[in-house]
This record gives structure tokens, C-alpha cells and sequence, in this order.
């Protein structure tokens, strides 16, 4: 099982990142990959920039017990997660996860739970600049709600 | 007993600073005593923890609810929702 977590400020390069992805598991008849964006324009404007806080040393290890969560619910070849923090420009790339498997569906499933798991358990909070100012972005119910959809029945 | 408590995002705005230590008194151990303790402080914490705006926690990095308890020398972080992806 291949497992590779990043927390960081600087951009990343998708391409690179799959290939070394496909390169780590050779196994995979399937490579699934999402890749978060700053949107240019919010509630209250056009958002210039992005900025992202988090906490550091819980992040990374929220971020690598989400990972083992998919891990132990898919049969995956291999898992990379990406996080960008600080100052980010609108369009810029905020998020990248991307999962291989021997089929298509594990990688799938397991690239939606993470992103769900991610935006309502990782401790990330984004504040919009632009010309309306600046604000915190508001957490969404319906982030809460895609998570709840991957409870396993008791 | 003695903790460190870090504060992010709009709660760290609110307080005005990211991190202290306290020395807590022996009866407040969970994170929902915390809360009313640090709510002693005055109007702006008490508007903090009064329910009107939800207030995660986390102890030792640890996603925790209202009832965890902490020990000696451990670290406490409140903050927003998370908003992350």
C-alpha cells in the first residue's frame, strides 16, 4: 500500500503527482483523482484571493487517519493527498486527491469519502479576500451531510 | 493543573491572540468546563461559548466532544467548524 500525505504552501504539479502515483503501483487498472480549485467569486463578490489557515500537527495526522479509513474500507493500491495553506490566488489549486486500485470502483468511492472526510474533519478554515473584503468562509450542512452518507449501518 | 490552549480561525480573531497556558483549577477537566471557566473572563468569551456560534475542540490533535477530559500538560485547541477542500 502506497500512502503519501502533504500539507503545504507551494503549488503542485497533477501530472508529476499521478505518474508518480502509477509509478508507486504498478498494479492499478485504475487511477482516480480530484483536484480542489479557488473559486473566483463568492456570496459578496469577486474573490481575488484565498486565504488558508490550518493547525499544524493536527492536520497532517487528520489527513493520514482519513487516508487509513479508506484504506481499510477499499482495496486500494495507493493514496496521495494534497493541501495547500496560506495565500492562494482565485483559480489556484487548493486540494488534490487522487487513489489507484485494481478496478474503478474502490478508486472512486474512496477519492468522494476522502474529499467528504477531508472537509469536515481536517482542521482547515478558508478566509475570502476581494472586493467586498474579507470573510471566513461558513462551514455547509450539506458538507456534514455527504459525510453521514458513508456511515457504515450498525 | 496546567495547559496549553491554541485558538484558530475567526475564534482566534475573536480573543485576540493564538495561544496561552493556564493554570486551571483542580474541578475543570473536561472541555465543557473549560469552556464556562474561560466564559468567567468576561463578555467576550462568554459570547464565545454561549452556543450561539458552534466551537469545536480538540485535545492532543484530537477531534473531541463537549464531555472529553485533558491531563496535565496537554494541548487544548478551539476553533470554527473547519472549512478545508
Amino acid at each position: 500500500m502506497y500512502l503519501k500525505v502533504s500539507v503545504q504552501p507551494g503549488d503542485f504539479d497533477v501530472g508529476a503527482e499521478l505518474q508518480q502515483l502509477r509509478a508507486a503501483t504498478p498494479q492499478a487498472g485504475a487511477l482516480v483523482n480530484f483536484v480542489g480549485l479557488v473559486r473566483d467569486v463568492s456570496t459578496d463578490g469577486q474573490v481575488s484571493e484565498m486565504v488558508i489557515e490550518h493547525y499544524p500537527g493536527m492536520t497532517e495526522k487528520a489527513l493520514q487517519q482519513i487516508a487509513q479509513q479508506a484504506t481499510q474500507r477499499w482495496p486500494l493500491l495507493g493514496i496521495r493527498l494534497i493541501h495547500r495553506v496560506g495565500s492562494l490566488t482565485a483559480q489556484a489549486q487548493i486540494v488534490l486527491v487522487a487513489a489507484t486500485s485494481v478496478h474503478r470502483q474502490a478508486a472512486f468511492e474512496a477519492c468522494a469519502f476522502m474529499m467528504d472526510y477531508l472537509k469536515t474533519e481536517a482542521p482547515f478554515w478558508k478566509k475570502e479576500v476581494g472586493d467586498f473584503g474579507q470573510h471566513w468562509v461558513e462551514a455547509r450542512a450539506s458538507d456534514e451531510q455527504a459525510k453521514q452518507q458513508w456511515k457504515l449501518p450498525k | 493543573m496546567k495547559i496549553t490552549i491554541l485558538y484558530f480561525a475567526r475564534i482566534k480573531e475573536v480573543v485576540n491572540y493564538s495561544s496561552e497556558d493556564v493554570v486551571l483549577p483542580e474541578e475543570v477537566e473536561t472541555i465543557i468546563a473549560l469552556k464556562s471557566w474561560l466564559s468567567g473572563r468576561g463578555a467576550t468569551w462568554q459570547k464565545l461559548f454561549d452556543g450561539s456560534g458552534v466551537v469545536r475542540a480538540a485535545i492532543n490533535h484530537e477531534l473531541v466532544d463537549d464531555m472529553a477530559t485533558f491531563d496535565e500538560g496537554d494541548e487544548v485547541a478551539f476553533f470554527p467548524p473547519v472549512t478545508g477542500g
